[in-house]
């Protein structure tokens, strides 16, 4: 049985359908991809998908239970954690200051008033390690405002990690960094696939056929789409829908 | 973050120098021309001020109704004087029980809003406890509010101290700010206080971290709105009454003016300095000119358009300090 899987998922905004009748399932241990043109409604999904919208129609299941409609701090309570296409971060806040709020042992004494939050040596120790997977580390007292933008992209994704996820989504963890930035961003995307299950949606095709073992198309509001790269690369819906050119 | 920080620590530098400041104060206040009763209001401001901070400065969330607070205090303090028992633990306790109930009902409506809808809502609850305390004449005396409220000796059980003096009355005051100024200290710089500021910064993050947003900014306000409670119930006990007149809109906007003119939003300190400035410039510019309360309008305005960070922001400017 898939680890995560979304059936009959449909939402519209208003008047305009953005995802007419989408189905996906991810399993445990593997690089999901999705991929489609801009405007296809991926962000769209993956805001379903982790409590933002309420799907109109459709069930979300995690593991065994139904997620459906449920809002964003549980479902990241179960595990489930994400990234976002554009940079959302703390930026009052140091680098160490943004990982550490996200550490769910920090998260699980959120009401915690007696004791300070510096005074723990053990929650230390986790953000530098979290850190350290993104290429931070020793830039904990940096203010997460004042990064490079290349760098933000990976406190992006530090933030997600530090959550220690059994799901991970990354919503196009690369846009907008430069080609340099890119070969950072994707050398740290495959490390993480060692540790975690990832649904990544991702522009650059030529990575996301390298490191995905199943990727899914969404066009038109529904997965056009679906399998491992090899079987998409023949596949006469992704010739026809010019993302069979990139490939 | 580091556990070198002031924030790990009970105790801090600035705040022995705020109590030693205000421990000598009755030596010093009258020679230079201000008198012994204005450190009771210093005090009882600054608990109000740095309770409306953890809201502000803190949780981001503009409070322009907090005066409600303040006057539910008072009037708990003398409703339990007069109906449960003269006894001065019992009226703090009161005070602080209904700022408990009446900031946990309001920030209910409060805690999914943000921005002009969350300040727009605080007014109109300060209207209606406002319009309350105004009519509801069998509990609240009405517009001439509750008069004579006793004011009971501090017992201890082993010591009892009489506060009908106005030095005595300040200590205890003083004590009390002490307790408030050490335990929000520890507040802002635990997980509770580091997530609230967090969410201030990004709601949306927050909550994809696992944090119940609206369950935070309830609880911060009910703590917020239950610290001016206790100052109000210490004013009801200062002034031996209360009147609707503590929570009109005037006491509301001054304490937003007192805090940001401090500089709440960049420093713990912020509601200590503005409350300071604030009575200064009553006492010493109101002691040569009437207007002085447009003098303070204008450092206001002067504040906001040119250093939203206040007197606090200045300071950190000109000693390279970063934000507390
Ligand atoms: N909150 C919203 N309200 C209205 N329309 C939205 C909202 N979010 C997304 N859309 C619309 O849904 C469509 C899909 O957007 P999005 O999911 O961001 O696409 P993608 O991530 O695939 O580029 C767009 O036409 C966008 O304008
Ligand atoms: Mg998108």
């Amino acid at each position: 049985m898939a680890l995560f899987e979304a059936q009959h998922l449909h939402k519209r905004f208003g008047d305009q359908v953005v995802l007419e009748e989408i189905n996906l399932s991810f399993e445990a241990g593997q690089l999901s991809g999705i991929m489609g043109p801009n405007g296809a409604g991926k962000t769209t999904c993956f805001n379903l998908l982790t409590g933002l919208y309420k799907p109109d129609r459709g069930q979300i299941t995690f593991g065994t239970e139904n997620i459906t409609g449920l809002p964003p701090h549980t479902i990241a309570q179960k595990g489930i954690a994400r990234s976002f296409q554009i940079i959302n971060l703390f930026d009052e806040y140091s680098v160490l200051e943004n990982v550490v709020i996200a550490l769910p042992r920090v998260r699980d004494h959120g009401f915690t008033c007696h004791r300070a939050l510096t005074n723990d040596s053990e929650t230390a120790d986790r953000a530098a390690n979290v850190l350290a997977q993104v290429g931070l580390a020793g830039r904990e007292h940096e203010n997460a405002a004042d990064l490079s933008y290349g760098d933000r992209r990976a406190l992006e994704i530090a933030l997600a990690i530090a959550a220690e996820p059994r799901l991970l989504f990354l919503d196009e963890p690369t846009s907008g960094v430069g080609t340099e930035g890119t070969a950072r961003l994707t050398e740290l995307i495959e490390s993480l696939k060692e540790r975690y299950t990832i649904v990544i949606i991702e522009h650059d095709m030529r990575f996301l056929f390298e490191v995905a073992d199943r990727i899914s198309v969404i066009h038109w509001g529904q997965v056009i789409a679906e399998g491992t790269p090899d079987e998409l690369r023949t596949n006469k819906w992704v010739q026809a829908s010019n993302l069979g050119k990139l490939v | 973050m580091t556990p070198t920080t002031d924030g790990g620590r009970l105790i801090t530098g600035p705040m022995l120098i705020l109590f030693a400041a205000l421990v000598t104060l009755p030596f010093w206040v009258q020679s230079v021309g201000l008198y012994q009763y204005l450190g009771v209001e210093v005090a009882i401001w600054m608990i109000y001020a740095l309770g409306f901070n953890l809201l502000l400065g803190y949780g981001g969330l503009p409070s322009f109704g907090h005066g409600a607070f303040l006057g539910v205090g008072a009037y708990a303090f003398g409703l339990a004087q007069f109906h449960v028992l003269e006894n001065l633990w019992v009226g703090l306790l009161a005070a602080i029980l209904v700022g408990i109930v009446a900031g946990g009902i309001v920030g209910l409506f409060l805690a999914h809003r943000r921005g002009i809808y969350f300040a727009l809502l605080t007014v109109a609850f300060g209207q209606v406890f406002w319009f309350v305390s105004l009519k509801w004449f069998s509990v609240t005396g009405g517009e001439d509010g509750l008069l004579g409220i006793p004011r009971p000796s501090a017992d201890f059980g082993l010591v009892e101290f009489d506060l009908s003096s106005n030095l005595s009355l300040y200590y205890f005051t003083l004590a009390v700010l002490m307790i408030v100024v050490v335990a929000l200290w520890r507040l802002v710089h635990s997980p509770f206080g580091k997530v609230v500021r967090a969410i201030k910064q990004n709601e949306t993050r927050a909550s994809f971290l696992g944090y119940n947003v609206r369950l935070y900014k309830w609880a911060v306000f009910t703590l917020s709105a239950t610290t001016a409670a206790l100052a109000g119930g210490l004013f009801a006990m200062a002034q031996q009454s209360a009147f609707p007149d503590v929570m009109n809109l005037v006491s509301s906007g001054t304490i937003v003016m007192m805090v940001l003119i401090g500089g709440g939003f960049v420093s713990f300190w912020g509601p200590v300095i503005g409350v300071t400035v604030f009575f200064v410039a009553r006492d010493v510019i109101g002691s040569i000119t009437e207007t002085w309360l447009l003098w303070f309008g204008l450092m206001f305005m002067l504040s906001v358009l040119f250093k939203p960070e206040g007197v606090a922001g200045l300071w950190q400017d000109s000693s390279g300090e970063s934000p507390a």
